[in-house]
């Protein structure tokens, strides 16, 4: 009988556990939710920001945000899904592999300062490409390389070895093989992680800080060599480098960034459980 | 499919090559960001004396650039982090493996999820206006922005990483131990900690290990609620009193240094001590990833 009354101490303590993790991210999500909802209008989306940024709205960092997501889809990409190829596809067990598998470990170890420390001493000022554009969307790429490699490669094994040899057997290349069977039956897993990686990205403020990100420029970025505000950072300047900042305005900021990455979030969750139930093998 | 003519296999040719360069290219990326953290970092041992960067204060301003209160500061509010993340995420990942029903599991796992994808800023935002001051109200204290608020929000941001991985732990641990210890008599409680928890004890440690690679990186939420004074956190109620980390000094004072200044220097010279006790933890735990993974599983 005593083992029964433990059993259940037991099980309420992992519950608990399990409602102490759960019911904090539930109070993020619905606090900024519900004092900052208040604070969205066409307005706020759509306007430049006004006296000191305490009024107006944020369209420039949302087109920051926007704009340095795409550049880093743009170089992460063609990086991500070849290497992974090349890890799935080509690469043999050999002690090159392994170092390019801890590379990547480490790749998704590094802090996300430091990734900003790097864009700085390479992009912005050995290769002078300053602070702009380019140099926050090549160094927030390479940070989000290894989640896109990882997930890719995963997406790639999951393609039964059959449809190599079949499409082998018909006189196809490795390539052809590659390109025209392996690769469209991954690529809903490959755009999954694909988004995963962005909405890190996209959710970032330490690599942006010293490479791209302005402080205050109430214009939406037109060039690649353009500094632009984005919402992470414009964000954090608000709520800690601004005195007097609305409250509505810092939440409103903080919900318009939230909404961002979940509902990224939930298209590859959707994506995910979606081509999972309809894989055809 | 059409046999390859010339042009053709000059094409595979090409993109193969591209292919085998993307594979090695994340090598080269590793070497690039040592190679740069050191061209801008090193040159700060040749400026400013060794017992200086191993002093007890960090007061750039002054020349003083002594790195013990930000490294001791990051312990103090990473250890903390994982000792209040790891029984949490262990008890949940036994919670959502071994005892939670389908629904319950349907909820927890993609909201776990997105605790993981929460931009940081947004959680130090969150600590900042509601945590801090309840801190501050709860305890009586000066300020609410503490080493103890920042291993808090921490602790958070380890917890995806740490389910997850003991999660996989769990899941590798074989059902006939499980069958076993319920044949003979155990309960299921009793199967859970005294046989498959302790089976999973190694993939567990992998899993703090993540996590604390995870932590004393973090930065934006860190920045935002320790309240960045650097003071050596030697005394007992250093965990109520404000702290200053590694990353959160780069952070907040790169946007402001001289270029090619012993400051900026020593930023970089952070970075580089932040980068080598990240590829510490990290490739020790792939280590014990990849030599689990041999011996089948992440026992």
């Amino acid at each position: 009988m005593k083992r029964q009354w433990i059993q259940r101490l037991g099980f309420a303590l992992l519950t608990l556990a399990a409602l102490v993790v759960v019911a904090p991210i539930l109070l993020v999500i619905g606090s900024v939710v519900v004092q900052g909802v208040g604070a969205i209008s066409w307005e706020f989306l759509t306007t430049m920001p006004r006296s000191g940024m305490k009024e107006g709205g944020i369209l420039p960092a949302i087109a920051g945000t926007l704009v340095l997501t795409l550049g880093t889809a743009l170089a992460a990409i063609p990086v991500g899904v070849g290497g992974a190829i090349y890890l799935a596809e080509y690469a043999r067990d050999t002690w090159l592999t392994r170092a390019i598998r801890l590379a990547i470990i480490n790749l998704a170890g590094i802090p996300s300062v430091v990734y900003g420390l790097f864009g700085l001493g390479l992009f912005v000022l050995f290769l002078q490409l300053g602070t702009s554009i380019v140099a926050g969307s090549l160094t927030l790429a390479i940070m989000t390389l290894p989640v896109i490699i990882s997930a890719a490669e995963e997406a790639l094994r999951a393609v039964p070895v059959e449809f190599r040899t079949v499409s082998a057997s018909l006189g196809g290349t490795r390539w052809q093989g590659i390109r025209h069977i392996v690769l469209p039956q991954a690529l809903p897993g490959i755009i999954t992680g694909v988004i995963l990686g962005l909405l890190r990205a996209a959710g970032e403020t330490a690599p942006i800080m010293f490479t791209v990100a302005a402080f205050y420029l109430p214009r939406v970025p037109t060039a690649l060599s353009d500094e632009t505000m984005a919402l992470p950072y414009h964000l954090y300047v608000i709520s800690t480098q601004v005195p007097g900042m609305p409250l509505s305005v810092q939440y409103g900021t903080a919900l318009v960034l939230l909404m961002v990455i979940l509902s990224l979030n939930l298209v590859a969750t959707l994506m995910r459980g979606y081509f999972r139930r309809r894989r055809p093998w | 499919m059409r046999a390859p003519g010339r042009r053709a296999r000059w094409f595979e040719f090409a993109i193969e090559s591209f292919i085998r360069v993307m594979g090695f290219s994340t090598i080269a990326f590793v070497l690039l960001i040592l190679f740069f953290l050191l061209r801008e970092g090193a040159p700060i041992l040749f400026e400013v004396p060794l017992d200086n960067l191993l002093g007890v204060r960090w007061y750039p301003t002054f020349d003083l650039f002594g790195t013990i209160p930000l490294f001791l500061g990051s312990a103090l509010v990473t250890v903390t982090a994982i000792a209040i993340a790891l029984p949490l995420g262990v008890a949940t990942a036994v919670f959502v493996r071994e005892v939670a029903p389908r629904w319950a599991r349907e909820v927890l796992k993609p909201l776990i999820e997105i605790l993981a994808g929460i931009p940081s800023v947004v959680l130090g935002f969150f600590g900042m206006t509601l945590i801090a001051p309840a801190m501050r109200q709860a305890l009586g204290i000066p300020t609410g922005l503490t080493a103890f608020t920042g291993a808090l929000l921490l602790a958070y941001m380890a917890l995806p990483t740490i389910i997850s991985v003991a999660d996989d732990a769990l899941d590798a641990v074989p059902k006939s131990y499980r069958d076993a210890a319920l044949a003979m008599g155990a309960t299921q409680w009793q199967t859970i900690w005294r046989v498959v928890v302790p089976a999973a004890r190694s993939g567990i440690v992998t899993a703090v290990m993540l996590g604390l690679g995870r932590a004393i990186g973090e930065t934006m939420a860190v920045m935002m609620v320790t309240g960045n004074a650097a003071r050596l956190p030697l005394t007992l109620d250093s965990l109520v009193r404000p702290v200053r980390t590694m990353t959160a000094t780069v952070a907040a004072e790169m946007g402001e240094v001289a270029q090619g200044s012993p400051h900026y220097h020593a930023l970089f010279g952070i970075g580089i001590i932040l980068f080598l006790v990240t590829l510490a933890i990290n490739l020790t735990a792939a280590v014990t990833i990849f030599k689990k993974r041999r011996r089948g599983g992440l026992r």
